[in-house]
């Protein structure tokens, strides 16, 4: 069942259409720097944008800073919360469960493909990055290494382990988006209302962490250590936020699946 | 092939199906009739294992439903309250993709399966165009199609004929029966007589949840034991079988226990003209009506 949902996921229009809008936007800020010469001074504006304006390799990592916070967690709540309740609302879920697939099997078939999603937009939006990166802003001397958040050299192999370890926290951190968002999507009938409940505890969470009389709430909010993975690249890794962002959306992930599977493997399927 | 004991279902405060005893053996045609709201497809869905039971047992193909869907599933095919596919997927794409769901055949035959399926209901010639595209008619042969993809042992279909229009319900007919006659058994729900009247071999009516009726439709439209003769001349025949007439209805008069050859002698004996003689038989419309109370979705003062 996860190959006819991965297969499903690639051939559909909408999946590349959201894919390039992602794209666009660190593609833009690329021109931008380029053209402008304008870089944000060392340590303001979105990670590691200041350290591109030297080295044009190291823009992938800048495009997914600039793509974690706001545009992929949309985007993996649209997917998700329109999985279930889609399905519902296409009428094609009843078609699906009595072929027979199994209820929990659909889930995690589901919640396979949400995640595929972001691994492949992910990839798009590194490759572009890189590319587009060498284009507009140059390649620095590779020899010489590349300077890190605190301002020591990390040598390539380094730098390319973590990036896959920044990644593997990102795809953590989108589970716990993906969950909750499945779980409402197990709730309602209407697709959109699955998305726009899981959109608007996003936003909740990310206007609370702004908001000084909300501090007793702040350790337990869903994008709290999001941004933590540029931790990642100080020298020495900070790992405090990162460990606790790690336990802390595996918590919203098991809360929520395990509330979304109890919910749908016991739900009245009338549409 | 389903056998259904004190089947109930409870959504909230409403009482949707209420201690239903459903007998479907194997061969049958069963037309499943009731009213708007009667009950039909919320049944249809707990055979499936859409919906779970409140209470009550469900044995489909000899095992219990929904626990034993895995093995039950594979050998039944359905059509639920109307067809429904991925909308910018082509017909044969949608087929291919839901093949590929659940347990099914080798992916080798699988083009071959979808073909076969698409040719049983018309659309074998059909091109590549996204569901979308498709007329009411077309999307309900799609429905079809995918509920043949594994030739099933028994159809499950809510309203097969919706949408499809006159040589269409022609076609759908004479394929449930040439299915039914290679041995499929066929499960029909329906509020249209006329359809359930001229392919079922059992009848089970739904009255706001309840069963009313379920018996052969032979038995059901068995002859009354009544002859209805049509005269020119009533006043005449009245009086010729004397006391045997129940009823005068214009030029037709309803005779008690006659047999038409003995009867037809008679009148012709006694100089009646005779324009038309027949055994009286209820209609599957007179039984229906006779055992439902007025439709659920009337909603009239008190």
């Amino acid at each position: 069942m996860i190959a006819v949902e991965l297969r499903k996921m690639l051939v559909s229009r909408r999946t590349w259409v959201t894919i390039l809008l992602i794209d666009a936007l660190p593609t833009l800020v690329a021109i931008l720097l380029a053209v402008t010469d304008l870089g944000p001074r060392p340590g303001t504006g979105p990670a590691f944008l200041s350290a591109v304006m030297t080295d044009g390799t190291l823009f992938p990592l800048a495009a997914l800073a600039i793509v974690l916070p706001l545009f992929l967690p949309i985007a993996v709540a649209l997917t998700a919360g329109d999985a279930i309740a889609g399905e519902g609302q296409a009428g094609t879920l009843r078609y699906v469960l009595v072929r027979p697939v199994g209820r929990t099997r659909l889930l995690v078939a589901k919640l396979a493909a949400v995640m595929a999603f972001v691994v492949v937009t992910v990839l798009v939006v590194a490759a572009t990055a890189y590319v587009v990166g060498i284009l507009l802003l140059g390649q620095e001397d590779l020899t010489t290494g590349t300077t890190s958040i605190s301002g020591s050299t990390m040598s390539s192999r380094e730098l390319v382990l973590r990036t896959l370890l920044a990644l593997a926290y990102a795809m953590l951190c989108m589970l716990g988006v993906a969950s909750i968002a499945l779980f409402l999507s197990t709730m309602t009938d209407s697709p959109l209302g699955a998305a726009m409940g899981s959109l608007a505890i996003l936003i909740a969470s990310t206007l609370l962490l702004t908001l000084e009389a909300a501090d007793p709430l702040k350790p337990y909010l869903l994008t709290r250590h999001w941004l933590a993975f540029v931790d990642l690249f100080r020298d020495p890794i900070l790992w405090r936020d990162v460990v606790r962002g790690s336990v802390l959306q595996l918590v919203y992930v098991v809360v929520f699946l395990a509330a979304g599977w109890a919910n749908f493997t016991t739900k009245d399927v009338t549409v | 092939m389903i056998r259904t004991q004190g089947l109930t279902k409870r959504f909230r405060h409403v009482l949707a199906v209420d201690a239903l005893d459903l007998d479907v053996r194997e061969g049958d045609v069963y037309g499943f009739l009731g009213a708007n709201g009667s009950g039909k497809t919320t049944t249809v869905r707990m055979l499936l294992g859409l919906v779970l039971a409140t209470s009550g047992t469900i044995e489909v193909l000899g095992r219990s439903m929904p626990r034993g869907a895995r093995e039950v599933l594979p050998q039944v095919g359905s059509l639920v309250e109307g067809p429904a596919a991925y909308s910018h997927l082509s017909g044969r794409a949608n087929l291919a993709l839901f093949d590929a769901m659940g347990p099914s055949g080798p992916r080798a035959t699988r083009a071959g399966r979808v073909d076969d399926a698409l040719e049983r209901v018309g659309l074998g010639g059909v091109d590549r165009r996204p569901v979308r595209a498709y007329s009411l008619g077309m999307r309900q042969r799609l429905g079809l199609a995918l509920a043949l993809l594994r030739q099933p042992r028994l159809l499950v279909l809510d309203e097969p004929t919706n949408g499809l229009d006159p040589q269409g319900i022609r076609e759908v007919r004479d394929l449930l029966l040439e299915l039914n006659a290679a041995g499929t058994t066929v499960f029909l729900s329906s509020h249209l007589l006329a359809e359930v009247g001229h392919l079922s071999t059992r009848v089970g009516v739904l009255d706001g949840g309840r069963m009313v009726v379920q018996e052969e439709l032979a038995v059901l439209l068995q002859p009354t034991g009544r002859v209805v003769v049509t005269t020119p001349d009533p006043e005449a025949a009245r009086a010729l079988l004397d006391g045997r007439v129940d009823l005068v209805d214009g030029q037709r008069l309803f005779v008690r226990d006659g047999d038409p050859a003995e009867l037809n002698a008679r009148l012709v004996a006694g100089g009646v003209p005779v324009t038309a003689l027949a055994e009286e038989r209820r209609t599957l419309e007179d039984v229906v009506l006779e055992a439902s109370r007025p439709g659920s979705d009337r909603w009239s003062r008190a």
